[in-house]
């Protein structure tokens, strides 16, 4: 008999009992008897009271084996037969008996009877309730950090601020860069096929020049920072708070908040007016290459026109959005960070909200400012 | 229990190994053999580089010389298949059991069944709830790891490590975080189940209790020769060992001959 021989067994009769001689190889994945097999064999044989075992041809087992007794088992116990275990082999019995020394936790895990439709919309609007509140507290404990920061008392590491404003500044320009150029080609291109039909093409650079730097270029800046520095925050604060970084924080008498938000919204909200100055030429410039390039307009000519085109509240009102989305996004990528649970699937869920939450508030914020200043007509 | 002599080849052996990160050499010119059955520790003090060396035996890391064989297979130059079917035999139990969080404990053993095997779902929810019984946490398949405690995470770890019936269980610091109760309970299991299912076990560890309990075979790898200094039952190198490093380590630092008594006794409680 040899490894391969496959799995059976055989019931036999013995005055009340049944003797079950196992036979063949009992591994995973072979096809091995079903345990209700064993079952019918025991109810086909009335009046017994107990089963036995004999393993001797047994030629190999394994969990296969082990699940096959397990089930026969708690069938016998269901159907009041007595199990003799002695003539399996020494290590099937161990297994065995230490699988069923500690019992099932019954009810370890409960299914609460469903919650009804109202119930379940005044919970959520409770835990919307809630989460402002949250909010609230993270944006009140910041502005007290920068209290103190202006009074020069904030703690937190010098050298955390200025890597910071590495990451979020320079090391930002690349991404900045090829974005605001693509979409100063792409504003220059979609203006063009319109105002070509009406010869007034020069117009272009006027279009490039007050869409990118009043609104586009902090927009542009304001999305890439999300995505690139905002999602980094919320993964950055969202492991500490798994290792419990944040605790040992806590339990130094040091404010996470102020430790570790503010260098980094601050190293954000410096950064992001530079970097959406920089948007803004850089948009500029591809409005020139498709002005020059394919609408013929003179290399001087469209530099005149857009200067005449931007005037200076323009570039301020630019900067005001980008000041304002620094705050958002540094705030967003912190807070959901800080609020993250302890696995590593809540740290992708706090990425995921940073960046939802940032995304969301740029435009949103840049929604009310263009309303705000259309009514204060500027 | 201990090695029993055999014609096949041995589970693991270690062939002038030289672990290093880039140019800086962890430990240089390893050489042993684990026998089938055995539960071999690998110990020494913090930071010797134990788990160093147990990254290389479960194939996370590549030596920088030398040679790691799995009957008589070297693993590392062997082709991409032979170094599946190695590890398909391996069971590993990481230090703070490694479970995937977005999982349940359930989810988590059912993986290994699922990629391995052309099992059914029924057959792979009957062998997760053995595996879980056999490590004591029947019923807590449902549970998320983040809501079970340490010590039951690291029996999940377990069970999960025992999913395809392994030829070779590796243990990493299977004792650490754990109360003494519950250290020795692992430690019993860790028996139960090689005597059981005739697996192979090694074991990393620095717990003296633990290394005279379980240990049929060891080496003792040494930070500042940057080499193994010693191998053997640890039982037997502590009392004849000559390497005043290996006989420090093995009785708490205290170096008199009298002084172990304790750990001794304890040893013998346990075995």
């Amino acid at each position: 008999m040899d490894d391969r021989t496959p799995a059976s067994f055989e019931a036999a009769r013995e005055r009340d009992r049944v003797l079950v001689r196992l036979s063949g190889t009992w591994k995973l994945g072979a096809p091995t008897p079903a345990p209700g097999e064993l079952v019918e064999r025991l109810a086909a044989a009335p009046g017994a009271s107990a089963m036995a075992f004999d393993a001797s041809a047994l030629t190999g087992w394994d969990s296969g084996l082990l699940v096959f007794l397990r089930a026969a088992f708690e069938r016998c116990a269901a159907a009041g037969i007595a199990v003799d275990g002695s003539g399996l082999p020494e290590g099937v019995r161990r297994l065995l008996a230490l699988a069923a020394a500690v019992p099932e936790q019954k009810g370890a895990r409960t299914a609460g009877p469903r919650t009804p439709f109202l119930a379940r919309v005044g919970e959520s609007a409770a835990a919307w309730a809630a989460a402002c509140a949250d909010w609230l507290d993270y944006i009140g404990q910041l502005a007290v950090a920068c209290a103190r920061l202006a009074r020069g008392a904030a703690r937190f590491r010098r050298a955390d601020l200025l890597l910071f404003l590495e990451d979020c500044g320079a090391r930002s320009l690349g991404i900045v860069a090829l974005i605001s150029f693509l979409v100063g080609l792409i504003l220059a291109f979609v203006g063009a096929i319109q105002l070509k039909a009406f010869g007034a093409q020069i117009y272009v650079a006027d279009m490039v020049g007050i869409g990118m730097v009043r609104v586009m270029g902090a927009i542009m800046a304001g999305i890439v920072m999300t995505g690139r520095t905002g999602a980094a925050y919320a993964a950055q604060l969202g492991t500490m708070q798994v290792n419990e970084e944040v605790d040992a924080l806590k339990t130094l008498g040091i404010s996470p908040v102020e430790y570790l938000v503010t260098p980094r919204v601050l190293a954000i909200t410096l950064m992001m007016p530079l970097l959406c100055l920089y948007a803004d030429l850089v948009g500029i410039l591809g409005g020139f290459v498709v002005g020059v390039g394919m609408l013929d307009i003179g290399v001087l000519e469209y530099l005149h026109e857009t200067q005449a085109a931007i005037s200076l509240t323009n570039v301020w009102i630019g900067l005001f959005h980008s000041v304002v989305f620094g705050i958002l996004i540094g705030l967003a990528g912190c807070v959901r960070g800080l609020q993250c649970g302890r696995s590593a699937s809540a740290v992708g869920a706090a990425t995921t909200s940073a960046v939802v939450t940032g995304i969301v508030s740029i435009i949103v914020a840049t929604a009310i400012i263009t309303v705000a200043c259309n009514v204060l007509g500027i | 229990m201990c090695s029993a002599s055999e014609t096949r080849p041995a589970p693991v052996e270690v062939r002038g190994l030289t672990m290093a990160y880039g140019s800086y050499v962890v430990m240089r010119d390893l050489s042993f053999t684990i026998s089938r059955g055995d539960v071999f520790v690998i110990m020494g003090g913090s930071g010797c580089g134990k788990s160093t060396l147990l990254r290389h035996l479960v194939g996370l890391q590549a030596p920088a010389a030398g040679s790691v064989l799995y009957e008589g297979v070297d693993f590392w130059r062997g082709s991409p298949e032979d170094r599946r079917r190695i590890m398909r035999r391996f069971g590993v139990l990481y230090q703070s059991g490694a479970l995937w969080s977005s999982m349940t404990l359930a989810e988590n053993i059912a993986v290994p069944l699922e990629t391995y095997t052309a099992l059914s779902r029924a057959e792979i929810r009957e062998i997760v709830a053995l595996k879980l019984a056999l490590v004591g946490l029947a019923g807590f398949g449902e549970h998320y790891p983040s809501e079970i405690s340490g010590g039951m995470r690291k029996r999940a770890g377990l069970a999960r490590a025992m999913a395809l019936d392994p030829e070779i269980l590796f243990f990493d610091e299977p004792s650490a975080g754990l109360d003494p109760v519950s250290a020795h309970r692992l430690d019993d299991l860790i028996l139960e189940l090689r005597d059981s299912l005739g697996a192979t076990v090694v074991v990393v560890t620095h717990e003296l209790a633990s290394i005279f309990a379980i240990a049929c075979n060891s080496v003792f790898l040494d930070a500042e020769r940057k080499t193994m200094t010693a191998t053997g039952d640890p039982k037997r190198l502590r009392d004849e060992s000559t390497d005043p490093t290996v006989r420090t380590f093995l009785r708490r630092g205290e170096t008199n001959g009298g002084a172990h008594g304790g750990v001794k006794d304890n040893a013998h409680a346990r075995t």
